[in-house]
């Protein structure tokens, strides 16, 4: 398996070489689809199969130890997680139109991408894992540099690349010291010596900086909002999707697996504190931006924080001694990455599918496409209410397992974590709740209401393999919806080697317990009652109400009728995306420091009334700027060196020497 | 045995809550009618709306789209589906054990989300208005719902209404700061979920206060009836909860006999009669608040589920 595994990963990569040579984006994509299509029935396959841990040596990388290649069913779930969504976006990306010239050559770094994310999950070392994760930044790097001519595709692109490099910056010097004697960086022999007190709480919070700023854990998910919206759409998809799960799962096999099986109960607080304030800020953030896929990358955020809380919560349980327990958060968290995963996939593409049939990204240039793209719309409203997190669909049954493990939270005991629990869970309560209105807001501007633009009036559905790739990706949210059991029984291999406990045991196929002799979560029984109910509405409306219907204008309490050149109505007479925002913007605005500002003019001018409402997100005022001040004084102070003489320049480079040697020194001598 | 007992508990209960709604949205209008000095429509008056209702012709807006009219018969299945899992007169019912209170508070959020995006479908300002509105107070509500469930889980170690209902009622009683102050946020979510005085006005003809009304604006005919009978159901839904959380004295334990049924159908009708008075006289006795008073008044029911939570770890680790 292992071997068909790399076989694959090697052909993605291989893959490059057409698209660079040809030109041609629609093999790349057609190839990526069949190969991503190939590992997820083989990561499955594995999965179900209950695969061992796999290793093998290829003589490539690093010359003392080679490169190690390793699966295991932690790696395997998330493997599934990748090449289920690679397909569906490469699938989508086969309804775009033949490229040509710069365009095609973004087909090169689309397999690589791919190829990237796979070599990082399937890495037996260190090295191997930094360079798939390096590699994974930079095509993805290029990707968002799709369109250089544009102003904020640059800045984007700049800031990306920043945040990319602030990961790498953190995750090699935890590798560093995570490393067995003799620089050996494969996780066996890590796994045989875990590192203990300081250095381990320092590879901790290397991994939760490093990880965490790919994942989009606030306050470094500010790249985040920028980056995927500026890239094509699958590959946006995919950087949401999937990207955000591959840095969580580097998170995982640092903290959980090579810092050993012990770890002090503080660690949680990292991972509780930052996954709560992401989710809310997030959530926010999702309800007051105005460019769909900008909504879809805050809600990234917001989801990516929600699994951290888990995670924290898995870290303290497990600190504890709470297998169980410890065991049902950590999957509540896996499980909620795969369903995010499809979700935000989903959503991407239906975002992208709303931009091509309907002309825009922006909100307030669409509505009304309900009546024109039905697929697009029945995929869009699926995804929607499941990243709504409504019942009985995937992201109700993810969130469920999460919240019933912040339930159980207090028995920890201590009583300071006690009132921590009950503020995460009421900030985690307000996330869901925020997320359902942004959800809400997503679907109602764009997609119900009238026409706001001719463009959005003249919308088309898009073509067949877009939609089959939406309508495969919408039954998946829906049987991942109504089989969390099953799923839980896949994950328990990679739980149990990870915190020492299982609940296979209470997940069946028809109820999922939080422990054993518990009643639980029965999502086929919430289907049947919603069936017969279903059933028992219909046939009421059809024998006992009056049939058929009269169309008329919309009533609108009396409004007048609108001018004959507006055929479809004022399009602003009715909610927009910065209208539906402003309930909430006013009362949580103090957490943005939202603010209107409003220029009403005299009486006699002729000039219009503006009203506009300005927020900024506090990870900018707070850290960013800051730290941007830090580095203009420090650039500042360091623009002296430039004035040196050569004497005293060449002084510097001497006592630089003399330091580095000192410092060889010291460590040889430890 | 119990397993007939059970189906006939649930059929029975279904069938009891979809008899009642309407009959307590009446209850509730006659209460305050004459508290407010007029004699005011007969208890029957809301169940001869929805048979009108479903005779008269719909009236579609053009604008709208092929969503609207599924959408209110999805969220009156969806508070169907939540009203079956609410025990009334009897615990132990057939799905007892889907009873979860995540699950409940899901279900009706599967029918708010349903109502504003239906709100939002004609394209008309109201509809937005409402929509917005009603996720914005949701926000609110949700978190304070969520931190009494954290209460009941600790008390009764599972989030099941069921087992938390039984548990509830064998335990000592005795005064419980927890569950009180818990009750008062549980009160605050339920007038708000429900569209009530002071968060919103349920007999209201002025479009500019409405929150839920304004929703409803463009449904006519046998959809409006669904939407009044899903609002009935909603009502009785949550006065339902609040009984068996706080008062389950008198409920039907598992495979209770005949004799145990009427026992505790008659404390349900009881309760929830005494519930729907308080209802109307704490409506007539209060005004309408403004709009974004809602989110101080649902975040002091948040505050205090917040202390209640902070109570029960004090006390628990005390004992």
């Amino acid at each position: 398996m292992l071997t068909a595994l790399v076989l694959i990963v090697a052909a993605l990569a291989a893959l490059a070489i057409p698209a660079a040579a040809l030109r041609r984006a629609d093999v790349v994509h057609a190839g990526a689809a069949l190969l991503c299509g190939a590992g997820g029935v083989v990561a499955l396959a594995g999965l179900i199969g209950g695969a061992e841990t796999d290793t093998v040596r290829l003589p490539l990388g690093l010359p003392w130890t080679g490169m190690v290649l390793a699966v295991d069913p932690l790696s395997l779930w998330f493997l599934r997680i990748v090449f289920a969504t690679g397909t569906a976006a490469s699938v989508f990306a086969l309804a775009d139109p033949p490229a040509k010239g710069r365009e095609a050559a973004l087909a090169t770094p689309y397999p690589l991408f791919l190829a990237a994310m796979a070599l990082t999950l399937l890495a037996g070392d260190g090295f191997t894992l930094l360079l798939g994760f390096e590699l994974m930044s930079l095509a993805s790097w290029a990707l968002v540099l799709a369109r250089p001519e544009d102003p904020e595709s640059r800045r984007a692109a700049v800031l990306y690349i920043g945040m990319a490099g602030l990961g790498g910056a953190c995750l090699i010097p935890a590798f560093g010291l995570l490393a067995a004697p003799g620089m050996d960086l494969t996780f066996e022999s890590i796994r045989a010596a875990p590192p203990s007190g300081m250095t381990a709480a320092a590879v901790m919070a290397l991994a939760v900086l490093g990880a965490g700023s790919k994942a989009g854990l606030a306050p470094l998910h500010v790249w985040l909002p920028l980056a995927h919206p500026a890239a094509p759409t699958h590959v946006s998809a995919l950087m949401s999707g999937a990207m955000t799960k591959v840095a969580l799962y580097v998170l995982i096999r640092l903290v959980f697996d090579l810092c050993g099986p012990v770890a002090p109960i503080w660690w949680a607080a990292p991972l509780l504190v930052l996954g709560a304030v992401s989710a809310v800020l997030g959530a926010l953030r999702a309800n007051l931006e105005t460019d769909t896929k900008v909504v879809l990358a805050c809600s990234t955020v917001e989801n990516i924080g929600l699994i951290a809380v888990g995670l924290g919560l898995a870290l303290a349980f497990r600190a504890t001694d709470q297998g169980t327990v410890a065991a049902l958060a950590l999957s509540a968290a896996m499980l909620h990455a795969l369903n995010h995963g499809l979700i935000k996939t989903l959503l991407f593409l239906g975002a992208g599918a709303i931009q091509k049939g309907g002309g825009s990204r922006v909100m307030d240039r669409l509505g009304g496409l309900a009546q024109r793209m039905p697929w697009t719309t029945a995929a869009v409203v699926i995804g929607a209410a499941a990243a709504a997190s409504l019942p009985p669909l995937n992201g109700f049954a993810g969130e469920w397992l999460l919240l019933q493990s912040v339930l159980a939270a207090p028995r920890v005991g201590l009583l300071a974590f006690q009132i921590a629990i009950a503020i995460v869970a009421a900030m985690l309560a307000l996330a869901v709740a925020l997320a359902a209105a942004a959800m809400l807001r997503l679907v109602g501007v764009t997609l119900l209401g009238r026409p706001r633009t001719p463009r959005a009036a003249g919308a088309e559905e898009v073509k067949r393999p877009a939609r089959f790739a939406m309508a495969a990706l919408a039954v998946l949210c829906v049987v991942t919806g109504l089989l969390p059991g099953p799923l839980l029984a896949l994950l328990d291999p990679a739980v149990r080697a990870l915190v020492g406990g299982g609940i296979a045991a209470n997940a069946q196929w028809l109820v999922v317990r939080p422990a054993a002799e518990v009643p639980g979560y029965a999502p086929l029984a919430l289907l049947l009652l919603m069936v017969v109910f279903g059933l028992a509405v219909a046939w009421i409306m059809r024998r006992r109400a009056v049939q058929g219907v009269v169309e008329g204008p919309a009533w609108g309490c009396g409004f007048i009728s609108p001018p004959p050149h507006l055929p479809f109505g004022d399009p602003a007479a009715q909610y927009g995306a910065g209208s539906m925002a402003q309930p909430i913007r006013r009362m949580f605005g103090a957490a943005v420091a939202a603010r209107e500002d409003v220029d009403m003019p005299q009486p006699g001018e002729t000039r219009p009334a503006r009203h506009d409402a300005v927020w900024t997100d506090p990870a900018w005022t707070f850290v960013f700027d800051p730290l941007a001040r830090l580095r203009d004084v420090i650039v500042d102070r360091a623009d002296v060196l430039r004035g040196f003489t050569i004497r005293k320049m060449l002084s510097l480079v001497f006592a630089t020497l003399v330091l580095l040697l000192a410092l060889i020194a010291m460590w040889e001598h430890k | 045995m119990t397993l007939l007992g059970a189906i006939l508990t649930q059929i029975l209960h279904v069938a009891l809550m979809l008899a009642a709604a309407p009959l307590l949205i009446g209850l509730v209008r006659s209460v305050k009618a004459r508290l407010l000095g007029r004699r005011g429509p007969s208890v029957w008056q809301p169940w001869r709306d929805l048979l009108r209702l479903l005779a008269k012709r719909p009236v579609i807006a053009t604008s709208a789209t092929p969503l609207f009219r599924p959408a209110p018969a999805v969220a009156l299945v969806a508070t169907c589906t939540a009203a079956a899992l609410v025990p009334s007169f009897a615990g132990g019912m057939l799905f007892a054990g889907a009873a979860d209170l995540l699950v409940i508070a899901g279900l009706l959020g599967l029918a708010r989300v349903v109502q504003a995006a239906a709100a939002l479908d004609a394209g008309t300002a109201f509809g937005g208005l409402g929509a917005s509105r009603e996720m914005a107070f949701a926000t609110f509500a949700e978190p304070a719902l969520l931190l009494s469930v954290l209460i009941f889980a600790m008390l009764a170690g599972t989030t099941n209404l069921d087992a938390v209902a039984a548990s509830l009622r064998d335990m000592p009683p005795g005064l419980r700061v927890s569950l009180g102050l818990a009750a008062v946020a549980m009160l605050a979510v339920a007038v708000a979920e429900n569209a009530r005085i002071p968060v919103d006005n349920p007999a209201t003809h002025l479009e500019l206060t409405m929150v839920h009304e304004a929703g409803l604006l463009e449904y006519s005919g046998p959809d409006l009836a669904l939407w009044d009978m899903q609002a009935a159901l909603k009502l009785l839904l949550w006065l339902t909860l609040l009984a068996a959380l706080f008062v389950p004295f008198g409920m039907a334990p598992e495979g209770a006999g005949l004799v145990g049924w009427i026992g505790g159908l008659l404390a349900w009708v009881g309760k929830v009669g005494v519930l729907a008075i308080a209802l109307a006289s704490f409506e007539v006795s209060i005004a309408k608040m403004r709009i974004f008073r809602v989110a101080e008044f649902l975040g002091a029911a948040l505050l205090l589920a917040l202390l209640a939570a902070v109570f029960l770890f004090v006390s628990t680790g005390l004992a």
